[in-house]
């Protein structure tokens, strides 16, 4: 199993660190990772994405041209990483950041309204985690409990008390996670 | 599913994180740096593990990095283990520094992370700083070593490493990694700690340093690089050649991925050309393409002999770099004129992908079947 | 009498400190640095720190100040020892670490290094020879000549418009926070000397009690830069240099 995913938004959406998440809980799977991100000057509101590669084998490259998952969180990112998916691939889209849906059909497209969650339960922080429930609900690369564990090496002690909130996030984000398609 | 022990010796790292970890595990003494993207996260990691409170490694930041080198210099002349990090312009302005510290036969460990160029480039990840590492910019005959990682894993492997050598030869190491390595995270496993030397180790090692260690009991030690009588200074670069081949003749190393007794094609790359070329290699030998990949993981000794007798029986090369062709120079001297060498490569901060590596094999292959191979061979 | 039966330690009215060795030196009749070596030689000695000296020199006349006196030196970069003095006293903060530098090294090539050594406090003694000319390199202008002074690459004499003005770093170096010493001294006369001596010794005393960074500027004669004799060199440097470069102590957070 190799698992490509390319995961893009806004600078401030916690595009990076779910992706941090997601590498880690693949460690705690006992599989090979990468994180590469795309980094340019510091810019607060700037475009920020992260290729996360999970698998069971070595992983080679870093650096791909085709995704197996795009998770985009803002419409420029869908434009740019919907056409580098691969046939048979998934797309998952923020339904409040995004204006024009997916319009391949050679793909399965999946809409989670996490924005609008986020400021429902009025938590904006937990915003990529619900993000990160929907995905894992679609392609289950770790299970929670990995997660979970994930969670406890990639943040710093301090931060602790916040996982029990993150691991709400996740399980919500698998229950409201739609297939368009 | 691995046991929960072994899972949690790694650690989830960027390779410029790890550059700063592993220093402080290798027993480094000191780091000496400035800022510049993509390699800022060295400096800024050793700030926040603050080393000094615990190994007692010094950590400063310099005010550029022609100062850093002079530290390093300072440094390496009472025997002392250091290393400085840049990127590529920053490197640039270390070359005087690093031919000092060649002249003094100094060790040191230089971890340049490089960018596209030339000038200010971009920020971006390039491989366009062969020739400034293997060949240098500074004035006079020398040579560094050249370590080349290719994953993070090996960021801190090549630290020890790099630590060992510098000493082992009393020549500074240049550790050549681009953006990708030092930006990107892997799983790592950090090496365990081992205590920085004492003062009397450092004088048992390093008799000729400038530390004022026994001085009563010994003539005073100078370090210069300066000579007035020219035949004094050529007999210094004479032993210093003689130093350079014994290094040629033992340390050139790399690493061969899906070569075979009758493997056709090769491809030669390194850093983060020798990962997207190892996809490029797989994706090639599922196509049925007998293609194999050989890895410099020092550019400096060139592992030339390897390259010399695979060429034998290879029909063409493809030489993978993030530039617009430097390594491609050692290849094809490499190679004697036994098999012709192509280049691809993106640079200014371009990074080729597997599948563009590929779509090159297939022109290069295509053109060597013209001019060398039985017609009907050919890729699906 | 023979010299032999004339050379005995009881008729000793004198002696050169022990750390001068006898490598002729390369300097000309009248220059300071010959002066200044045996200073620096003779505080050490009386300190009593050979063993914790770590000695910087520069790229300039005093290239080759590692040959002459027995402690342990690096030959640094031009313009570089104050960022090689930096690393190597903070790897080795028990020892005594000073730099010796020429006006160019100090002023011009070096001024980055020089400022940033001294605005970080480093606990280091720099020695600063100031003759207002390039020596070694045969007479050419320096950051600190003199206005309307000729020199080989300003042979009409400095002027404003060409050339710029004088850089007093020295006075600058009293502004930094860093510094806890900034004098300028001279060696012209025996009451100088002695003077100088006094300051090298307090600068090295600042540098082993981890007191910040201190700065001895010595306003140097350059006799053959200058085109001058030895004495008509000390002259000029009384009628010229110092009410430019007056001495004394500009800044002394010690006492």
């Amino acid at each position: 199993m190799t698992e490509e995913i390319i995961i893009s938004g806004f600078g401030g959406q916690g595009v990076l660190s779910m992706g941090k998440i997601l590498a880690y809980a693949g460690i705690m799977e006992g599989k090979q990772v990468s994180w590469m991100p795309a980094y340019g000057p510091e810019q607060r509101g700037g475009t920020a994405n992260v290729t996360v590669i999970i698998s069971d084998d070595v992983v080679s490259s870093p650096i791909v041209s085709q995704y197996d998952t795009a998770i985009v969180l803002n419409q420029p990112s869908l434009e740019k990483f919907e056409p580098c998916i691969k046939p048979g691939g998934v797309i998952i889209y923020d339904g409040h950041s995004i204006i024009q849906p997916p319009k391949r059909d050679d793909i399965a497209a999946y809409r989670i309204d996490a924005m609008e969650e986020a400021a429902r339960t009025g938590n904006s922080k937990v915003f990529n985690m619900l993000v990160l429930g929907g995905y894992l609900k679609v392609c289950p690369v770790a299970s929670v409990e990995d997660v979970v564990r994930g969670l406890h090496k990639a943040l710093p002690e301090r931060h602790h008390k916040l996982i029990p909130m993150n691991e709400e996030a996740i399980r919500r984000g698998m229950e409201i996670i739609k297939k368009m398609n | 599913m691995m046991d929960n022990n072994q899972q949690n010796d790694y650690k989830l790292l960027k390779g410029n994180e790890v550059i700063a970890l592993a220093a402080i595990r290798y027993g480094y003494d000191g780091f000496f740096g400035y800022p510049i993207t993509p390699q800022s996260e060295v400096l800024e990691t050793l700030a926040v593990e603050k080393p000094w409170e615990t190994t007692g490694m010094v950590v400063l930041q310099a005010e550029s990095e022609v100062a850093s080198i002079n530290m390093l210099y300072g440094a390496g002349c009472t025997g002392k283990l250091v290393f400085t990090s840049s990127s590529s312009p920053g490197i640039a302005l270390m070359q005087e520094g690093i031919s000092y510290m060649c002249g003094n036969e100094l060790p040191g460990v230089i971890v340049s992370v490089g960018r596209g160029g030339p000038g200010l480039g971009t920020i971006q990840p390039g491989q366009a700083d062969y020739n400034q590492a293997v060949y240098g910019g500074g004035n006079g005959d020398y040579n560094c070593i050249v370590l080349a990682p290719n994953s993070v894993q090996e960021m801190a492997d090549c630290m020890g490493k790099a630590a060992q050598l510098t000493f082992k030869w009393r020549t500074p190491v240049i550790i050549l990694s681009d953006g990708v390595i030092g930006q990107m995270m892997e799983k790592v496993i950090l090496p365990p700690f081992t205590p920085r030397r004492t003062d009397a180790e450092i004088a048992a090692q390093c008799p000729w340093a400038t530390n004022g260690i026994g001085l009563k009991s010994r003539h005073y030690n100078a370090l210069s690089t300066l000579e007035f009588d020219p035949q004094v200074m050529e007999d210094r670069n004479r032993a210093m050649a003689e130093k350079y081949k014994r290094i040629q003749a033992e340390e050139a190393d790399y690493e061969l991925y899906r070569v075979d007794d009758d493997t056709d094609y090769l491809i030669v790359a390194y850093g983060i050309s020798s990962r997207v070329s190892m996809k490029a290699v797989d994706i090639l030998r599922e196509n049925g393409i007998k293609v194999g990949m050989l890895r410099p993981k020092t550019l400096w000794p060139f592992p030339s002999k390897a390259i010399s007798k695979l060429s034998e029986k290879i029909k063409s090369i493809l030489c993978v770099e993030q530039s617009e062709g430097q390594m491609i120079h050692d290849v094809r001297l490499a190679t004697e004129g036994q098999a012709t060498v192509y280049h691809t490569g993106r640079s200014g901060g371009m990074i080729s992908s597997p599948v563009d590596v590929v779509d090159a094999f297939k022109s290069m292959a295509r053109e060597t079947i013209t001019k060398n191979w039985p017609k009907g061979y050919w890729i699906k | 009498m023979t010299k032999e039966e004339l050379i005995i330690p009881e008729n000793r009215v004198y002696g050169k400190p022990s750390l001068m060795n006898d490598t002729p030196m390369h300097y000309c009749p009248g220059c300071s640095h010959g002066l200044v070596h045996k200073i620096i030689a003779e505080v050490i000695e009386e300190m009593g720190i050979e063993e914790d000296t770590i000695a910087i020199c520069p790229v300039g006349c005093a290239v080759f100040a590692y040959r002459y006196l027995n402690v342990d030196w690096i030959e640094a970069s031009h313009g570089r020892a104050p960022a090689c003095a930096s690393a190597v006293n903070r790897l080795w903060p028990n020892k005594l670490t000073f730099t010796y530098q020429g006006d160019g090294d100090m002023a011009c090539i070096g001024t980055g290094e020089s400022i940033h050594a001294m605005n970080r406090g480093e606990n280091i003694a720099m020695i600063f020879i100031n003759n207002a000319i390039y020596g070694m390199t045969g007479g050419q202008m320096a950051p600190t000549t003199l206005m309307g002074m000729k020199t080989a690459t300003c042979p009409y004499g400095r002027q404003a418009d060409l050339h710029g003005y004088p850089l007093h770093i020295t006075d600058i170096a009293a502004t930094l926070q860093g510094t806890c010493y900034v004098t300028r001294q001279a060696v012209n006369t025996v009451p100088n000397i002695r003077k100088a001596k006094k300051a090298i010794r307090q600068a090295f005393e600042n540098a082993m009690n981890k007191r910040g960074c201190s700065l001895v500027e010595i306003v140097s004669t350059c006799a053959s830069g200058w085109k001058k004799t030895p004495e008509q060199a000390n002259q000029w440097m009384e009628e010229n240099m110092f009410p430019y470069y007056p001495l004394g102590d500009l800044k002394n957070t010690v006492q």
